[in-house]
């Protein structure tokens, strides 16, 4: 009664059991689900692509919008960004150590290399966090027209940005956030801006230092200033505060900038997410000796080419997001 | 397995001794690129801003194909497709390079279309 166990030694080619393509079962099937899963970040990214060009002259400008470096002051593009793709480049290359140690069959090597890939996946979830904390936050705050166009502020002796509060006047107003509490019905309202719109428009008429910049990028690849008397024109088109980024309002330009890289590096970070707890598993599989027992780490490598996809994803959003 | 893993890397230029060795050197290479694409994006050199191929500036090419070249040494020593059989290689890559390509090319004319009816259009969004 051997009919049902294939040993692979088979003369017949039909006779089943044989690996044509030289893989496992399990390592194709991972294949499939990497190769489909490919293609749902390229059609996100293709969206992307399709937004951008779209409203190509007005797009914010990524360096302008991630400047920001933990427990670091100041004006830093890009910075943050490359530590976090070497990190995960780094948790990659222990990734690639453990299937390595784990042909040669060493257990405590592997184990090793996996907790270092835990720890690389565990910062560069962290970081992205942070770069989503500090991107709702905000930076300057800026104004929206009733088109929805953003409009942000420059110092015109210095050419820096301006934030809101710099130039804001202070006009005393009682006006508070209505509670759902206070209401006669289920009304409640979203978090007052720190300024309210009143208090920048007379701002900025007081202030003759202060010009508008709007969406529209220049010839120079720059985002137009508009002189001091356009800039007094165009503030009456304001209609409301906006601070920081969300799904709806985004003070950097082009909301479906905020849109696309919420979803985007979100979707990413679940994956990171994921493949950091997938890891932890497999982690404490060698650990308490599953594939030793087994004769092969091959599950290791398995894992490991899904974090490896993890990594390849981010090399293209990183292109496309912070630097294109 | 053990053994069957190719050694060499651009095109036999440079052979590692092992494969822990051609890991830490594949490293040092993805290091050095993604560098570059920083130095570059923070540079932003004139004569690559300002010269256009193809509708799209000089620099944003670069930083497209110092992409792909990441990605092929990520796929092909990290993921060690350079060590499976050529039909298995083909079917997973070529795959999707297709389909993305055909794809991007749909959506991005589409945009452009979708421009230049927001421009010279009789639409007025940008108030």
């Amino acid at each position: 009664m051997n009919s049902t166990v294939t040993t692979g030694t088979e003369t017949s080619v039909w006779g089943g059991g044989n690996q044509p393509l030289g893989a496992s079962y399990g390592k194709l099937m991972m294949w499939f689900f990497l190769v489909s899963d490919a293609l749902t970040f390229s059609g996100f990214l293709a969206a992307y692509g399709f937004s951008r060009f779209k409203f190509i002259e007005t797009w914010p400008i990524a360096d302008e919008v991630f400047t920001h470096v933990p427990f670091f002051h100041g004006n830093y593009p890009m910075i943050y960004v490359a530590l976090m793709t070497f990190i995960l480049i780094m948790s990659s290359v222990t990734m690639v150590l453990a299937v390595d140690a784990g042909h040669k069959m060493k257990q405590n090597a592997v184990a090793w290399y996996m907790f270092a890939t835990v720890i690389g996946g565990i910062i560069f979830v962290g970081s992205q966090a942070w770069e989503w904390g500090t991107f709702i936050k905000g930076d300057h705050g800026a104004l929206e027209t009733k088109g929805g166009r953003i409009l942000q502020f420059v110092k015109a002796d210095t050419g820096e940005r301006a934030s809101l509060a710099d130039f804001a006047a202070s006009i005393p107003d009682d006006r508070v956030v209505h509670e759902r509490k206070n209401g006669l019905w289920f009304f409640q309202e979203p978090t007052l801006t720190s300024v309210s719109l009143t208090e920048v428009v007379e701002g900025f008429k007081a202030d003759s230092n202060i010009l508008i910049r709007t969406e529209q990028i220049n010839e120079e690849g720059e985002k137009t200033l508009l002189d001091r008397k356009a800039s007094l024109a165009k503030i009456g088109e304001a209609t409301q505060v906006v601070e920081g980024a969300n799904l709806i309002h985004n003070e950097y330009g082009s909301r479906l900038f905020a849109d696309f890289f919420f979803f985007i590096t979100g979707f990413h970070g679940f994956h990171v997410f994921s493949g950091v707890v997938i890891n932890i598993i497999i982690f404490f599989n060698v650990v308490i000796g599953t594939y030793e027992r087994r004769g092969h780490y091959e599950m290791v490598e398995k894992v490991g080419l899904y974090w490896h996809f993890v990594d390849l994803v981010w090399v293209f959003v990183f292109t496309f997001f912070y630097l294109v | 397995m053990a053994d069957g893993h190719k050694l060499e890397i651009f095109r036999g230029l440079v052979k590692f001794k092992s494969n822990t060795q051609k890991i830490w050197g594949v490293l040092a290479f993805l290091t050095l690129i993604t560098a570059v694409e920083v130095v570059l994006g923070i540079i932003k050199p004139a004569s690559l801003t300002d010269t256009y191929v193809l509708g799209m500036k000089l620099i944003n090419w670069i930083f497209i194909i110092l992409t792909l070249v990441k990605a092929y040494y990520i796929a092909w020593d990290f993921m060690h497709l350079r060590d499976e059989k050529s039909a298995l290689r083909r079917a997973i890559v070529w795959t999707p390079i297709f389909l993305v390509i055909y794809l991007v090319f749909i959506l991005l004319v589409e945009a452009d279309y979708i421009y230049n009816v927001y421009k010279d259009g009789f639409i007025s969004w940008n108030f």
